[in-house]
């Protein structure tokens, strides 16, 4: 909190940098489509940036479809498509936002904090609570979305980019050509996923 | 950005009237992170287009007519039996289930007047069919009215005790066979295994693993009415109970 004070601008631009991992999997956790992004509001360059990025390419997959579990049991007792924040991964400080198709493909939005200058030296657990802490003073600090991941803010950012996916998705499969279930390789897709991400995350 | 320019204002849909190759040199240029895609002389991908425009227009019914008649006919080729004539309809039905429930539901969570208004009473987006019923009432209604322009005309529960997963939905003229007369050898087809197939595709999609057939009831006043046996799955019905108890609509 007086590290804040002290030095308002460093936490506020930090923070805002949040990074992001989005897939879409069919019903039967085929990854159809992948791609990585970082905060483009408040100054942000839009490159994901994420905790460690020598193994983020294959941990966020793992975190991803470890999440698929509560994604299952959350199916059927929410009957929305826009499933909200269903899991954390502590260590990673790794957030998943769930959008569920009618259809039963599933977006997953993972999305991770940048690291804290603090927390830099620590480990697990540790890691975790500095987190917790620093989220309460950025949440007073600033309301930008990428300050906390779990803010009614935050929830309704992913919302917009989630509807603005689903409209292109469903666009993706009207087309006579693809099957269910066939990975999505449109660059017009990934052009407009990348530009919902722009417009609002 | 490199975004495909939008022509929000264009209207013209003659895609397919050139070539898409005369103009794929000049949109590697638009494009440089797709070499090689191929874009309709007008620059409007699939992604440029409304998918509400189409909302109200109907198709043709001759050229539906026509086109189904072929389809038939390509699902007659080197068949064993109308058995399995009626699997192959429903195996072309079923992907367009899939594709329709994303679409009933992007047109109902886009527009004020929602098209799923009588399974859902509140505007904002609707709910993904979590019980059989509310399943049911979205192919019976929302779904129908997509296809043919009005609800299927009944809706019931199987009475035998013995098969509680079997409902039936009934349509008193089904469209599908208004132009389809059927040999009296083969009175046994019923090419509404299409529309059975779409049910089946809506179903699955929505995580509720079912067979469903269509069969012919014909009544002095509705020659051509058929009714469409669907039969949910044993795992579907142990999730049913479990929702049931706790107290999920």
């Amino acid at each position: 909190m007086a590290l804040s004070l002290r030095n308002p601008t460093l936490i506020n631009r930090d923070q805002h940098k949040m990074s992001y991992y989005f897939t879409i999997l069919s019903p039967t956790d085929t990854p159809l489509f992948n791609i990585a992004f970082g905060t483009s509001k408040g100054g942000g360059d839009g490159i994901a940036r994420f905790r460690f990025p020598e193994t983020a390419q294959y941990m966020n997959q793992f975190i991803i479809h470890s999440s698929l579990d509560i994604l299952e049991e959350a199916q059927w007792t929410n009957g929305s498509m826009y499933l909200k924040h269903i899991d954390t991964y502590p260590p990673a400080a790794a957030y998943i936002t769930a959008f569920l198709t009618p259809s039963g493909a599933r977006f997953l939005l993972l999305h991770q904090p940048p690291h804290l200058p603090s927390s830099t030296g620590s480990s697990g657990l540790g890691a975790s609570s500095l987190l917790g802490s620093a989220g309460s003073t950025t949440r007073a600090s600033s309301s930008s979305i990428a300050a906390n991941p779990t803010s009614p803010q935050t929830e309704e950012a992913v919302r917009q980019f989630m509807n603005e996916v689903y409209e292109n998705y469903v666009k993706t499969a009207m087309n006579p050509f693809y099957k269910q279930g066939m990975e999505i390789k449109s660059p017009v897709f990934r052009t407009r996923v990348t530009a919902a991400g722009k417009k609002w995350l | 950005m490199a975004a495909p320019p939008r022509h929000a204002t264009m209207l013209s849909i003659s895609n397919g009237d050139k070539p898409a190759q005369t103009q794929a040199q000049s949109q590697q240029g638009t494009l440089p992170q797709s070499p090689g895609l191929r874009v309709p002389s007008n620059r409007k991908t699939i992604y440029d287009r409304h998918l509400n425009r189409s909302r109200n227009a109907e198709s043709s019914r001759a050229s539906f007519a026509f086109l189904f008649g072929e389809m038939v006919t390509y699902a007659q080729r080197r068949v064993t039996g109308i058995q399995d004539l009626e699997k192959r309809l429903n195996e072309q039905g079923y992907p367009l289930g899939l594709r329709l429930l994303d679409l009933l539901f992007y047109r109902s969570t886009s527009t004020s007047s929602s098209a799923l208004s009588s399974s859902s009473t509140s505007s904002s987006p609707p709910n993904r069919p979590l019980r059989i019923i509310t399943l049911l009432h979205l192919i019976h209604g929302p779904l129908w009215r997509l296809l043919f322009g009005r609800a299927a005309d009944a809706l019931e529960h199987s009475v035998s005790p013995d098969t509680p997963n079997e409902y039936m939905i009934t349509d008193n003229d089904p469209l599908v066979n208004t132009y389809i007369s059927v040999p009296r050898e083969m009175s046994m087809l019923n090419c509404a295994a299409f529309v059975a197939g779409i049910i089946e595709g809506v179903c699955d999609g929505c995580g509720f693993e079912t067979k469903v057939s269509a069969h012919n009831q014909p009544t002095d006043l509705w020659p051509s009415r058929t009714v469409f046996l669907v039969r949910f799955g044993d795992a579907v019905m142990e999730r049913e109970k479990v929702l049931e108890r706790s107290g999920v609509k």
